[in-house]
């Protein structure tokens, strides 16, 4: 349901659970279809009211829906005005214009409704050659982005196919992880890698020397993989049933945990050679991660790194995350890194 | 221009800004960025004159509204406003439920009227 206008449809991405408790708890129980304004400062207030001015002009909202929407109102100006409205429920606002204005407020909903407040201006002055209109949207900004992923995710189900999407800092190992990966489970089912890189079609290549089918995606200037150059690359490489997807992202720990790739879980490696801290530094990336693989641990007995700590990190970031001591190179945990892949496979 | 996921996050808002406005010319764009996004506002806004030149937002206004990380402990209930994603309530716990920092949103484009 639209949380703006208590709408049932939705044109925009829904919002999160988070926007929903927002909005109830900024609601009064008993005002559920009251407009919510909010406002820079902080303030609102509930009118029903008429205030005397040097001048005045009433806006008439003919809302005749019950329903919440907020908006925020930032305008400089020199005047305040008052308004009166009509309305069959009250809300609070409180604008500040400096421009005369007949101001229309077009509030744009999911479902294309729109409502056209006409303005009535008491100066007999039409103004309506210098009006602008406001949108209220409420738009995801990354809409576009989640309805690729949403569609992934689909087409993925159809195929039985299980997506894990790797990522972390440069040089943590994802990429002889993943060679080491490929050949230790390559017999009991079918793989495909996806690579992201910003250049080169290095690690592609060497994804495919292990045997497997591997599309490279270089991303330029960007610094992550998004829904759209997944679903390209799933397009390109037509994976068949219950197939095993590797995604490796560009190696970057802070902007790849925005974008849902449409992929079943997203693994985030760490190594030993970095620091123990790196879950607090890097807490949206920790935070977005359902398993943890802690990488190049063969290499524990020659850096001052605190396995133990580096874990409680983690979990003060991300609570019920799972963190898997492993080495690409001595083979050490990997047992659990698969037993791992075999579960989420049972879930799908 | 530098790598940043903040630049695509400013092409999205300008593509649905422009959408919105239609053949309207857009003169002021509000977006709510929650602390818990990763998103930088000075970063949305460096790359904000670029993405918009040549489109129907060029010239616009892009306000930006920051919302708190509004964390309610699981444990307790006691609410907290965090800095980060991440934190130890007063009793002790770090789970939480987050009641507000998630947005990432266009809430309002505003465009001029014809001339």
């Amino acid at each position: 349901m639209c949380v703006t206008c208590g709408c049932s449809v939705d044109r925009s991405t829904p919002e999160g659970p988070a926007d929903r408790a927002r909005a109830g708890a900024r609601r009064g129980s008993d005002d559920r279809s009251r407009p919510m304004h909010d406002h820079d400062d902080g303030h609102g207030h509930s009118h029903g009211h008429s205030h005397d001015h040097s001048h005045d002009h009433s806006h008439d909202h003919d809302h005749d829906h019950g329903h919440d929407h907020s908006h925020s109102h930032d305008h400089d100006h020199g005047h305040d005005h008052s308004h009166s409205h009509d309305h069959d429920h009250d809300h609070s606002h409180s604008h500040d214009h400096d421009h005369d204005h007949s101001h229309h407020h077009e509030h744009r909903h999911g479902d294309g409704h729109d409502h056209l407040p006409e303005p009535r201006r008491s100066d007999g002055q039409g103004g309506r050659a210098r009006a602008s209109r406001e949108h209220v949207l409420q738009t995801a900004i990354l809409a576009k982005n989640d309805r690729i992923a949403a569609r992934t995710r689909g087409f993925l189900a159809d195929c039985n196919a299980l997506a894990l999407n790797l990522m972390s800092s440069p040089g943590a190992g994802k990429t002889t992880l993943l060679e080491r990966t490929i050949r230790d489970m390559q017999g009991a089912r079918a793989i495909l890698v996806i690579e992201g890189d910003q250049a080169t079609a290095c690690d592609a290549d060497r994804i495919r020397k292990t045997g497997v089918d591997a599309i490279q995606i270089n991303t330029g200037t960007g610094c992550h993989l998004d829904a759209a150059m997944v679903e390209s690359a799933l397009h390109t490489l037509q994976p068949g049933q219950d197939v095993l997807i590797f995604i490796e992202n560009v190696g970057n720990l802070v902007c790849p945990a925005l974008f849902d790739l449409g992929e079943h879980a997203k693994v985030v490696v760490a190594s030993v050679t970095e620091g123990d801290d790196k879950p607090l530094k890097y807490p949206y990336m920790f935070r977005a991660g359902s398993l943890v693989l802690l990488n190049k641990v063969d290499l524990l007995p020659h850096v001052p790194f605190d396995v133990a700590r580096f874990v409680d990190n983690a979990r003060l970031v991300n609570p019920h995350v799972e963190v898997l001591p492993v080495s690409a190179i001595t083979g050490a945990g990997l047992d659990s890194w698969y037993a791992w892949i075999r579960t989420r496979d049972a879930r799908g | 221009m530098p790598p940043m996921h903040e630049l695509g996050i400013t092409q999205e808002i300008v593509a649905i800004a422009a959408e919105a406005a239609g053949d309207a010319r857009v003169k002021r764009i509000v977006v709510e960025v929650g602390r818990l996004t990763a998103v930088l506002p000075d970063a949305l806004r460096f790359c904000f004159d670029i993405c918009s030149e040549g489109t129907s937002a060029a010239g616009a206004t892009l306000e930006i509204i920051e919302v708190a990380a509004l964390a309610r402990c699981l444990a307790c209930g006691s609410e907290h406003e965090l800095d980060q994603p991440f934190g130890v309530c007063s009793c002790g716990r770090t789970e939480f439920d987050w009641i507000t920092g998630e947005e990432l949103k266009v809430s309002i484009v505003e465009v001029h009227g014809c001339a």
